[in-house]
């Protein structure tokens, strides 16, 4: 039932044979090697793998941040590696929310300002901002701090902001490269809630982890392995495990 | 459009938040805009000081007399060849007068002598010291621009008769008549009584130096009866039509060579001096101030700018993670371009501002402590200091706002 329901997303991002080679004076490192993905509306991914793998270039490649240096990556249709910066920046902006583990919230800025940002960017009038931020900003359970700085906030408190920044323009999805990493176990369980709730209603999400206690939140993993994919269970691309088995392991199923 | 505009709001918001939080390095930073613009407006407010005063001065000569004297209004190198020169007699005027009026079309309209030395001038038991005595005829009036207080300039009658009567400045009537009206009271010059008969409006100062109301005007027979022929004569020549003032003049010197029968192969013993001829005097001052203030200004700006380009840069270094989250969150190069641009022209309004407070502080103060001396703070120059502000904060920004715009996302977003 559920792959049904997921089969019939349109299909939102698709890369094929992605290589990105970082030049370190004389050497060539290859970081990612020919990697190939379909993810469709409404999936909730988890990218794997062991340090140095190539998870964070691949997101930063599927976040339009960085430009592959062979593949073809589509977003929405779109031919991403033909696009120029202003361009990639509109994506950004309009597409895709980013999650960092470091946060990077602005620290001069109070919630409300930060989460505004993306706003200002899509040239959105003040009074549509403010009244959009606070209202993203309640819905990540923050609505009562809305003028507070980073420094006056949790860990948790200020991934709450990050999250309630990447999802005020409404984007396509949201990336989060290891949201939970600079969080304790029990605040992370928290984001992790979050994040289940925003699938719920819709988003796209896919996240970086190390640990498998977060992957587990998602539906489908990708594992990397020296800037190839090793795994993925998912529908689309080249799936190891079958189907049913990662259905029986979805929490959301379980339950 | 409206993106611009929100963009651009965001980034003084920045700017501002970005200052506020280093106020001590914002402040030491646009020192040198500070003390560039201090000295851009000091410079200014003196050139424009000394050209208003200038005017204000001149004025009282009229722009349309030429006068007939010894020497030139200007320095000479060879003051040797014209110490030796025969005086200008206030006779000559007769002559003048007489030629003028037989000449068809002449440029000038009438010639009046004046002579004129230093006296005390006293009442009851008051005194003023070196007030300048000027003896003249009442055609005097015609070629002045001065106002009366009270009281009248002397008539044709008084000056033929040259009658004890006299007109007098605004500081003799001042020190001598504090109380009362000096019309009709008798002045004692040199033992001699003059009836007061007019008191001439304030005319102020001559550049600050010294004022042109210490002043005692009389007839030029009563002046020539009491005190010695050893003053300096003078012969003011109005002229009809001020644009037409280098005809004047040749027609002028034409006639002084006949009235003083020089032979045409001999040089003129005679100078015809105007207000332009002072006003070229005044130059060389004013450009030395000027090239003086611009070097000034110029290596200060310089030093502010190359300032600010550092902290700029350091900022940029300091905020590349935001840069590059920034860049995530959709900015676009021209957006960071722009927020740096901002940053450093704010700091550059910043030192602007300051500068003129200052500035504005030191002209009150001078003029408070030297009342007489002309300054002027004017509009003109807070806009130009402003605008050189401006485009120093624009200068100096430029290549680290370039540098941020440049940056790779990613590597913005990796950078420790
Ligand atoms: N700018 C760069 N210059 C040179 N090499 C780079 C650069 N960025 C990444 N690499 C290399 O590419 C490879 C993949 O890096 P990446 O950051 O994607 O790994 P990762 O899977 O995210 O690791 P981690 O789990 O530690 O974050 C690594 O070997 C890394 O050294
Ligand atoms: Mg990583």
């Amino acid at each position: 039932m559920g792959q049904m329901r997921q089969m019939n997303r349109p299909i939102l991002i698709e890369i094929e044979n992605i290589a990105k080679d970082y030049m370190m004076g004389e050497q060539i490192v290859h970081a990612l090697r020919g990697v190939s993905l379909q993810i469709r509306s409404n999936e909730y991914i988890a990218i794997m793998g062991p340090s140095g793998s190539g998870k964070s270039t691949l997101m930063n490649m599927l976040g339009c941040l960085d430009t592959p240096t062979s593949g073809r990556y589509e977003f929405n249709g779109r031919d991403v590696s033909a696009m120029n910066d202003d361009e990639l920046a509109a994506i950004r902006n309009r597409e895709i929310g980013f999650v960092f583990q470091t946060f990077n919230l602005l620290p001069r800025a109070d919630s409300l300002r930060n989460v505004e940002l993306p706003l200002v960017y899509a040239g959105i009038d003040p009074e549509t901002r403010r009244e959009r931020a606070a209202r993203v900003l309640q819905d990540v359970g923050l609505g009562d701090r809305l003028h507070h700085k980073p420094n006056e906030l949790s860990g948790g408190q200020r991934q709450r902001v990050a999250i309630a920044r990447a999802l005020v323009n409404d984007p396509s999805i949201i990336l989060a490269d290891e949201p939970t990493g600079n969080l304790d176990s029990k605040t992370g369980e928290e984001i992790m809630a979050l994040f289940e709730s925003l699938y719920r209603r819709g988003h796209t999400i896919i996240l970086v982890t190390h640990e498998a206690d977060i992957a587990r939140h998602a539906r489908r993993t990708v594992h990397l392995r020296d800037g190839l994919i090793e795994s993925d269970d998912g529908f689309s691309g080249i799936g190891i495990l079958p189907m049913g088995d990662r259905l029986e392991a979805d929490p959301a199923t379980r339950q | 459009m409206k993106r611009f505009a929100y963009e651009l709001s965001e980034s003084w918001k920045i700017a501002a938040a970005q200052m506020r939080s280093n106020k001590t390095r914002s402040t030491l930073t646009a020192l040198g805009v500070i003390i560039a613009i201090v000295a851009v407006t000091l410079m200014g407010t003196a050139i424009a000081g000394i050209q208003v005063g200038f005017d204000k001065s001149m004025a009282i000569f009229g722009d349309d007399v030429l006068y007939v004297s010894q020497w030139p209004w200007k320095p000479v190198d060879d003051w040797w060849n014209y110490r030796d020169r025969k005086k200008i007699k206030t006779e000559y005027a007769e002559p003048i007068n007489r030629i003028i009026s037989a000449t068809p079309n002449s440029n000038l309209v009438v010639a009046v002598p004046t002579s004129s030395l230093l006296r005390s001038v006293k009442y009851a038991d008051s005194e003023v010291s070196n007030v300048l005595i000027r003896g003249t005829v009442s055609d005097y009036i015609i070629t002045s621009t001065f106002d009366f207080q009270e009281g009248r300039f002397f008539n044709e009658l008084e000056s033929r008769a040259g009658a004890n009567v006299c007109v007098i400045g605004y500081d003799v009537a001042d020190a001598l008549f504090p109380s009362e009206s000096p019309i009709d009271k008798s002045v004692l010059i040199n033992g001699q009584p003059f009836k007061v008969i007019g008191v001439i409006s304030r005319q102020g100062t001559f550049l600050g130096l010294f004022s042109l109301d210490s002043i005692v005007v009389m007839p030029l027979l009563a002046f020539q009866k009491y005190f010695s022929a050893k003053s300096d004569s003078d012969i003011l020549v109005k002229v009809k039509d001020k644009t037409r003032l280098a005809e004047a003049r040749d027609e002028l010197t034409g006639i002084m060579r006949r009235v003083r029968g020089l032979a045409p192969e001999k040089k003129g013993d005679f100078s015809i001096n105007e207000q332009q001829a002072l006003k070229s005097t005044l130059d060389p001052i004013k450009n030395s101030i000027e090239i003086a203030g611009l070097f000034v200004t110029g290596l200060s700006l310089f030093v502010g700018a190359i300032g600010i380009m550092n902290i700029t840069f350091v900022s940029v270094k300091e905020r590349t993670r935001e840069i590059g989250t920034r860049k995530a969150l959709g900015a676009r190069r021209r957006t960071i371009l722009l927020q740096f641009l901002i940053e450093s022209t704010a700091l550059c309004l910043l030192g602007g501002f300051i500068g003129l407070t200052f500035a504005y502080a030191m002209c009150a103060g001078l003029g408070k402590a030297f009342p007489s001396f002309p300054i002027h703070f004017s509009v003109t120059l807070v806009i130009v200091s402003m605008t050189v502000s401006i485009l120093t904060g624009l200068f100096s920004g430029f290549a680290p706002a370039w540098t941020a715009s440049r940056l790779d996302p990613v590597a913005a977003l990796r950078y420790e």
